[in-house]
Parts: C-alpha cells; structure tokens; sequence
C-alpha cells in the first residue's frame, strides 16, 4: 500500500521534471547542430576515430575458413545426400551412372504430388482445404513454375524437420536451465530474429559457398527461432497439476519431459511448426542468392531483367506455395489443439492411414506412368498457360495511360516527403543521437536500458556506418509512420464492425504468409527502382500487425467498461476517446513496435531495388563475399531494431502498469 | 448409501483408534521465501506468524503435528491459501517441507533416495487432482494405464487392469474417449481410476470434486463410499465444503493459516470446537446429521420410554420417531442395558438450533 502511495505521489511530479529535462535535451542537440562547423566532430563520426570491427571479423572468418575447411566440407557432404534425395524426389530425377549408361530415375509425378496434395488438404480440415491446397499445387503446375516449385520445396522439406529437432531440444534445455535461458537463449533469439536474412546470407556463402547445401543451412538457422521459442512456451504451460501427476505416478525424469510434458504442448509446438515452415519459406526464397535456386531465383533473375511478367509469374507461385503451406500446417495444429477424437481403432495400416495409404500408392502409380505416358512426368506444354505478356502488357498499358500521374505523385513524394526527412535524418549529430537515446531509455526503463540504448547506438557510429544508420532510419521510420497512419484507422474500423473484421482478417493474414520478395514486384513494376518503390513494398509488409493489434486491443476492453461510460452519459465519441483508446494503447503501441521490426526486416530486403542505406551495405558485401562488411551492417542493422524494440516494450510495460 | 456413511463414521469414530499409523506429520513447515530453512532451523522449529511474516516469507504450513491411521479417510479442510494443498504436497514430498518430518510408516520420507521415492510413488501412493490432470494426448484406456505403463508394464498386462478399473468406476464403453469428449464428473472417475489402477495403499484427493457441480458432486462422493467399502485405503482428502467433509470423513482436520487448529471426528468439531474459527465453520451444519444419540443423552429420570437407541446413532436417524412417539427414548450400549435417556425436547431444540443447557450433561 505504502508503494502505491509514493508511487503516485512521485508521477505527478517527475511528469513536468521530464518535460524540462526533454526540453532542455533538445535544446543541447540543436545547439550541437547549430555549432556544427565548431564540433564537426560531433555531428559526423570522424573517419580517422572509426574502429575497424569489420576487419576483425573479416580476419576471423577467413581464420575459421582457412582452418576449418576439412569440417565446412564434410558438413556440405552430409547433408548434401539428404538434400539431394529429397531435390532429386521433386525436382530433377536421379541420374545414376554417366554418359551412356547413364540410368534415369524418374521424380515424383507432378499428377501424384497434386493428388497427395489434395489428400493431406482433405485428412487435415476437410474438402474445402483439400480443394484449396490441391488447387495452389495445380496452379504452380499449369503456370509453369512446377520444377522451380519443387526445387524450393524440396530445400524446405529437408530443413524444416532440421529446425524442428533443434528448436525441440534447445527449447528443452533452455526450459531446464533458467540461468541459459536469460543469459544465452533469450538474448541469442532478440539477435537472431532481428538480423536481417542477407546478413545470414554472407558467412554461409564464405564457409559453404555457393550451393543448395549453404542455401539450406541458412534457412535452417533463420528460421528455428520460432521452433525454441514455441518449445519454451509450451513447456512452462503445461499445468502445474499435469505435472504433479507425472511425479506422482513416478515418472522418472526422461519419461516425464518425453511422455507428460512434451505431449501435453503439442498445440504449442504446432504452432511453432507452423511458424518454422513459413519462415523457412521466406528464408529459401532469399537463399536463392546464395545458390538455393527455386522460386526465388526466378524472380531474381526476372527482376535483375527487369521482366516484370516473369517475375510477377514466379511471385504469384510463391504466393500460392506459401498459402498451401500455412492453411496446411494451421490446420493440422488446430486439430492438434482440438485434442482427438474417438476412432474405432482397427489393425490393419489401410485402415487406419486410410488418405496415407492412398497418396503413396497414387504417388507409385503416377510416377509408374510417367516412365510411359510422358504426361504425367513433367507437365505438358500443351495445357501451360503462361500470362508473362499479360502482366507486361497490363504494366506497359499502365505506364502509357497514367505515367504523368505517376511520375508526378513519385516526384512530389521524393521532393516534399523523402528528400527533406533524409536531409534532416543524414544531419543528425550522432552523439545527440546516443544522448537522447540514452535519456528515453532512462527515463523508460532505468540505467540498464539507459546504457544499452546508448551502447548499440555508438556501435553503429564507430563503425563508421552513421550515415547509412539514419538513411535506413529514415526510411523505415517513414515506412513504418505511413504503415502505422493506413494500419491503425482499418483496425479501428474492423474493431467497430464486425463486417468490416471479416473483410480484413482473410485479406491480413494471406498478407502476412506472403514472403517479403513478392511485395516487391508490383510495385517495382510501377514505380520502379528507387527510395519510393522502397517505401511502398515496405508499407504494404508492414502494414499487418498495427491493423491486427488495434483491431484485438480495442476488442478486448471489457464491455462492462464501455457500458459504465455509456450509462454515464458519455457520447460514443468520448467513450472511444476516455476510456476504450487509453485501455488499448498498450496493445496498438506493441503492434506499432511490431510494424516497426517488420519494416526493418523489409526495408534491407529493398537494397535489391537501390536503396542507399544498410541494406544495400550488406547487398554489396554480399555480392562481393566480404563478410566482415556484411556482419557489422547487418548488426547494426539488428541493433537498431533492438533498440527500437526495447524503448517501446519498456513504455507498452510502464502504460501497462499505469493501467494495472 | 446412507447407512454404510453411518456405520463408518460408527466404527471410525471410536476412540483410542488401535489401527497402525500409516503417514505422520512432526512438526513440518513449509516456508516459501529466501533462506527459509536458515531461519526455522535457527530458531529450532518455533516460530510465530508475526515472526515469519517479519521475516518476508510466506508460512505456507506452519508445525504441523498430525497422525493418519489405516483405511481412515482424512480430511484436511480450511479456506482457501490456509495451505491444504502445500500440507498434502509436504506428504507426498511433492514439495520439500522446510523442516520437520514426515513418516510413512515409521520411515522419514524425506530421506530415502530418489529411486526409493520413485519405487514409493509407482506402488504405495496415488493421487487425485482438483482439475483431473488427464493426459489429453490419451484415450481414457490409455490415461488409466499410463501409470503401469511407466513401471514398465506390458500393453496386456496393463490394459486388462486398466479394464479392471474402468468397470470399478463404471466407464466401460468409453475406453477410446478421449478426456475432451468427457463430461467434468466423468473425467474425475477417470482420474480417480488412474489413481487406484497401481492399487496405491494411500490415496491423496485434493478437491477432487470442487470442479463439478452439486449433483454430479454428491454421485461423486456415494462413489467414493462405496469404493472405500470395497478397497479400505487410507484417505488424505482436500475440500472447502463441510457438508462434504461430514459426509465422508473418519477424522477432519481443519487449518487456518498454515496452521491446523483442531483434528477431530465431526462430531467432536460441532459439540466442542476449539476456537470461533471453527465454529464459524461448523456452524451452518446439519447438526442432526452430526451429532449423534451420546451427546444429547441426559441421565434417565424414571420417565416411560418410546424405544431405544444405541450411543452412536445420529440424531436425524430417529428424529421423526421420536418426535411422532412424543416420549423420551432410551439409549441402550451394546449388551442392552440403559444408559441414559434423549427427549423429543431435546430433539425439537436440536432441530430448531435453540441451544439450551442440557440437563444431563
Ligand atoms: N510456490 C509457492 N511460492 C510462494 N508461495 C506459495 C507457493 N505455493 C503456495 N504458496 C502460498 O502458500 C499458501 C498456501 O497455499 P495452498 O495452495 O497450500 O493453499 P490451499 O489451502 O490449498 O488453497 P486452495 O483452497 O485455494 O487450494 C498461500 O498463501 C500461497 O500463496
Ligand atoms: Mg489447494
């Protein structure tokens, strides 16, 4: 009681102290930048202070590669056979021997793949998924895009279970060991799933080269994150009384985590399936830079081309992979989390894999065939659409008709919006960067954050990166401003109708399956290259968690509440502006972070579409193989969404708090 | 069902129990907190609310000295956060008391190995839980057999006892439910048939029925009876509701803060509490159903009588007799012979809940 008494006590007061303060921080990073020809020190980073870190790293990791070639090598070797069965299943036929005698094993038939396709749709949620999934198979493979298609799938079939059992048993242990799971996992994770995905890119590429295998790895450490995480959730969920029993029944140890616990999250472990697999998606459509071809490498070369059929082509396949995919596995998760249901168990294996049984046996069937009917092997070109011209002549007629108003609305966003924000950004003293960082961190969260904030934001300085720190700053903060600005009124007009909801919710979470790369292609066909494209691409990623975040925190202020106002006479607008706005502030402020993340993440992805910033940072070292350039960009890159994150987390935890 | 409830509660509440003590609590508490077993252990095991609290710890369960018989039905009754469950935990070493012993059968269970305790667990204990902790992963046949399965039994072996108990608890036909297509009152059979599969000698319930509703709850406990006529374990039972607890127990203990007040038969907690604590507890009872013929007896006073009732019969057993009879009826011991005498006035008064000094007493 006495706590809460100091602490209201004290907030009136520091309220106006902190006003000064920021006041008078504000007025010292002005003055900085005024007196700027008498500090320029102050203001750009000078060149002779910057410390070398990506040299140290380069000379590291061509340490690591000089040395540890035999291991690299022998880590290709292994899981190149896993790899190559499973690309040689979907995609390219075994070739056993050479030359003449060369003997041919034929891949999965593209006839039986969409069938078993269609069939694990049905066995997971029923005929309309079936109908769904079957129909993105189908589509991939009437437009064309089959052995491309497969390639990719192929890569992510054998990496998904790879992060699967990694993310089980680091999970695990993170779950045993409290201590591993602050100091190590926790911090590992925020890293991890802050780097940008070309930054995981480069140290493949330079320990395990160009190819499929170093393509797979990557995706493999991308995306198992979600996998550690679900298993630490799910795990510390599990009933307190479940756990009991399992000691109760004299479990030991072993039998307890394999036979109690880990059974028992299974929803939650499906959710982190779930994840993994849409993630390795996006991360082997950006692998194909690094050799995993698929997909991606279509829609690489296309826009390196500037074919925007194609590569609208190649997308649109992408899109359909990705949702097959994420309807597939939400299914199976949902009806793991639905629990089961009696079945009459019967002995024999047809009987009880009825839709198993049937999809190896039409998969045999049709593979059989294809050695005879050529049709059912590869997909005839007769009944290949292709709709490349369409999409070109869509776009040309577009750019004919309507090119005045887009140039002039791409001018006016450059000149009025994009110039100015850069300038202003680019000027921006460094060290009053760090000093107003480090005060919002005090004021939020106290010292610690106060010397994280601060720390990470001299990183970026003393690498000599600064200025292309505030140009990736500018633009995603734009991104995500513009994001926020579009993103919040939808979510307030779906949390109002509930029309509205149904509308938006199917359309945000196809969104937010789609793999980063396919946003870019329409827009680049419109706007072409440059900061605006950028922009655009990175709204339309971003734009999903503020509508998703404010639409669920508006919806969850307790209706008993809004009835209190409105018996208390206030009109529908003050209710919305006293008490359902201040009660959901929280939940919009995290889904604002999460835009925030998202368009970093997309922002880096952009380099491919000339932006000047980080991104294109740790394009360039990528395409050069310079690792060390490469690490330090896209940690800082990491860094500051880090930064970000923390400062709102700590203000969403204080609001939260305030709230009680 | 009625009558087996009183002839139990006639054969358990006898005094000078001569049953062998099956589990002994010696001054056991459980201190959550930082430096817990320091600071009971400096002060020798005394400690006061005050003290704890001082202290910055939670008294969870404070020196608590108890003793269960076997085949009795213990229960442990308080309010919720007096700390039954954390007791019950301390018995099963569930969690570790922060000092104190706890014996099962003579032996301080707090020292034998892990493997012993395990080895304990699988053959000599079982529990019931509040919220059924069902495997949800399992069918109903494979929850119960589970258990078994962790000893390392067969899948014959031990579906065919888990068919055992299935049919003891009447769920035969659901064996392939799953515990979502279960309704609450027959998750708790299945949680209760998990429980006796290992056939455990003692049996800890903590609320196994709280989370059902009044009906299913009263089915419930006719349940237990007639499994406790049938297996004769010895039961640590949990529960917030006095009625349940008259309804079932030998013994009731009841506990406020860490501490238990007073362990007695029901009857001894309704004629003769021990603190306004516990008679605020009792005092909603049907006393009727508690109080039996001995208590309200007076000296006879040569008046004719209407019949006869033996020392240990309930009140509301022959209250409608009495009353309709309008004479005093006699209470008679074991060989026949006369020891005092009930008035339909006393009886009416009971009823009524008008207390008057006894004249006899
Ligand atoms: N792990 C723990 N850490 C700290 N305090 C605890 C812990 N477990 C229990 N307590 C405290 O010990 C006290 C007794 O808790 P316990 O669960 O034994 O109560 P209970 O009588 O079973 O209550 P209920 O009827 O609600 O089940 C409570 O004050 C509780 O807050
Ligand atoms: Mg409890």
């Amino acid at each position: 009681m006495t706590v809460t008494a100091s602490a209201s006590e004290a907030r009136s007061r520091p309220v106006q102290l902190w006003l000064v303060v920021w006041a008078c921080a504000l007025a010292a990073v002005l003055a900085v930048f005024l007196l700027q020809d008498r500090l320029p020190w102050a203001v750009n980073y000078p060149a002779s202070a910057i410390v070398p870190v990506a040299d140290w790293v380069s000379a590291l990791m061509n340490l690591i590669k000089s040395n540890f070639s035999w291991l690299t090598r022998s880590i290709t070797a292994v899981l190149g056979v896993p790899l190559d069965f499973a690309l040689g299943l979907l995609a390219k036929n075994f070739k056993i021997g050479h030359g003449a005698d060369m003997l041919v094993l034929p891949r999965l038939s593209w006839v039986g793949v969409c069938i078993a396709a269609f069939l694990a749709g049905r066995a997971a949620g029923g005929w309309k998924l079936g109908a769904l999934v079957g129909g993105c198979f189908l589509y991939i493979a009437l437009f064309g895009q089959w052995t491309s298609a497969m390639l990719t799938l192929g890569l992510i079939s054998i990496a998904v279970p790879f992060c699967i059992v990694t993310g089980l048993f680091v999970g695990i242990w993170a779950w045993r060991k409290p201590w591993a799971e602050r100091l190590l996992i926790s911090p590992a994770l925020d890293l991890m799933q802050t780097i940008p995905t070309f930054a995981y890119l480069i140290p493949m590429l330079l320990l395990f080269g160009n190819s499929p295998v170093s393509a797979m790895i990557a995706t493999a450490i991308f995306a198992t994150p979600p996998m550690v995480r679900a298993t630490m959730l799910g795990l510390s969920r599990v009933p307190s009384e479940i756990d009991d029993f399992s000691e109760m029944a004299g479990c030991t140890a072993r039998q307890k985590l394999w036979r109690v616990l880990l059974p028992s999250a299974r929803p939650a472990l499906m959710v982190g399936v779930n994840q993994v697999i849409m993630l390795a998606l996006n991360m082997v459509i950006i692998a194909s830079m690094i050799g995993a071809g698929g997909l991606g490498y279509d829609v690489l070369l296309a826009l390196r081309a500037l074919k925007v059929g194609e590569a609208m082509e190649a997308g649109l396949a992408i899109v359909a992979l990705a949702i097959a995919l994420d309807r597939l596995s939400q299914a199976i998760a949902r009806n793991h989390a639905k629990g089961h249901v009696y079945q009459e168990v019967s002995p024999s294996f047809w009987r009880r894999y009825p839709n198993l049984t049937l999809a190896v046996a039409i998969l045999a069937v049709t593979t059989l065939l294809g050695l005879f009917v050529p049709a059912f092997a590869a997909v005839p070109k007769a009944i290949i659409f292709t709709t490349a011209p369409l999409w070109k002549t869509a776009v040309s007629w577009i750019t004919i008709n309507f090119f005045d108003t887009i140039e002039a609305f791409r001018v006016a966003l450059i000149l009025n919006v994009l110039n100015p924000v850069r300038a202003f950004c680019e000027g921006f003293p460094w060290l009053g960067a760090v000093f107003l960082l480090g005060l919002a961190g005090y004021q939020l969260g106290g010292l610690r954050l106060a010397a994280l904030a601060a720390a990470l934001t001299v990183f970026c300085a003393v690498t000599g990166l600064w200025e292309k720190t505030m140009a990736t700053v500018y633009l995603c903060g734009i991104s995500a401003f513009i994001a926020s600005l579009i993103g919040i009124p939808i979510g307030l007009m779906a949390s109002r109708s509930d029309r509205v909801e149904k509308i938006v919710t199917p359309v945000i979470d196809t969104l937010q399956v789609l793999p980063s790369f396919c946003f870019i292609i329409p827009v680049v066909m419109l706007f072409r290259v440059g900061d605006v494209t950028a922009m655009i691409a990175t709204v339309a990623f971003a734009v999903v968690p503020a509508i998703r975040y404010t639409n669920h925190g508006l919806r969850q202020v307790p209706p008993a509440l809004i009835e209190a106002a409105k018996v208390s006479g206030c009109t529908r607008r003050q209710t919305f502006l006293r008490v359902q706005l201040p009660l959901a502030l929280p939940e919009i402020m995290l889904g604002i972070n999460q835009t925030i993340l998202m368009a970093l993440a997309m922002i880096i992805i952009c380099a491919m579409v000339g932006t000047r910033d980080l991104g294109q940072e740790v394009f360039i070292a990528l395409s050069k193989a310079d690792s060390g350039r490469g690490i330090v960009a896209g940690l800082a890159i990491a860094f500051i969404g880090i930064v970000a994150d923390r400062l709102f987390n700590a203000w969403t935890a204080k609001a939260r708090a305030r709230l009680g | 069902m009625a009558d087996t409830t009183e002839q139990m509660l006639q054969t358990a509440g006898t005094p000078r129990d001569a049953r062998p003590i099956k589990l002994a609590c010696r001054n056991v508490w459980k201190l959550f907190g930082a430096n817990a077993a320091n600071f009971i252990c400096q002060r020798d095991g005394k400690a006061s609310m005050a003290e704890v609290a001082a202290a910055g710890l939670v008294g969870a369960v404070r020196g608590v000295d108890l003793e269960i018989r076997q085949g009795e039905i213990f229960i442990i009754m308080g309010l919720s956060g007096s700390g039954k469950s954390t007791l019950v935990r301390c018995m099963s070493r569930l969690v570790e008391p922060t000092h104190g012993k706890v014996e099962f059968e003579g032996k301080d269970l707090l020292k034998i190995s892990d493997a012993a305790l395990i080895e304990l667990r699988r053959h000599r204990m079982g529990m019931v839980f509040q919220n059924f902790a069902l495997l949800p992963h399992l069918n109903v046949l494979e929850n119960i057999a589970f258990p078994l399965g962790i000893q390392g039994q067969d899948r014959p072996t031990r579906e065919k006892r888990a068919r055992e108990v299935i049919e003891l608890v009447g769920l035969r036909g659901r064996e392939h439910f799953y515990p979502r297509e279960l309704s609450g009152g027959q998750q708790q059979r299945v949680g209760i048939a998990r429980s006796l599969a290992t056939k455990p000698e003692i049996w800890f319930l903590d609320e196994p029925f709280s989370a059902l509703d009044p009906l299913i709850r009263r089915e419930m406990q006719d349940e237990l009876m007639r499994l406790q006529t049938m297996l004769h374990k010895t039961i640590v039972f949990i529960t917030h509701d006095f009625d349940e607890a008259i309804r079932l127990a030998d013994r009731i203990a009841i506990m406020k803060d860490g501490e238990v007040i007073q362990i007695g038969t029901p009857e001894e907690l309704v004629v003769s509490p021990a603190t306004d604590y516990v008679a605020e507890f009792t005092r909603d009872v049907d006393r009727a159903k508690v109080i039996s013929a001995r208590s309200l007896m007076r000296a006879c006073d040569g008046a004719e009588h209407g019949g006869v009732v033996a020392p240990d019969a309930k009140i509301s057993s022959f209250s409608a007799d009495i009353v309709s009879a309008g004479k005093p009826f006699a209470v008679v011991n074991g060989s026949g012979k006369p020891i005092g005498e009930v008035t339909p006035q006393a009886v009416i008064d009971l009823l009524a809940g008008i207390e008057r000094p006894r004249a006899g007493a």
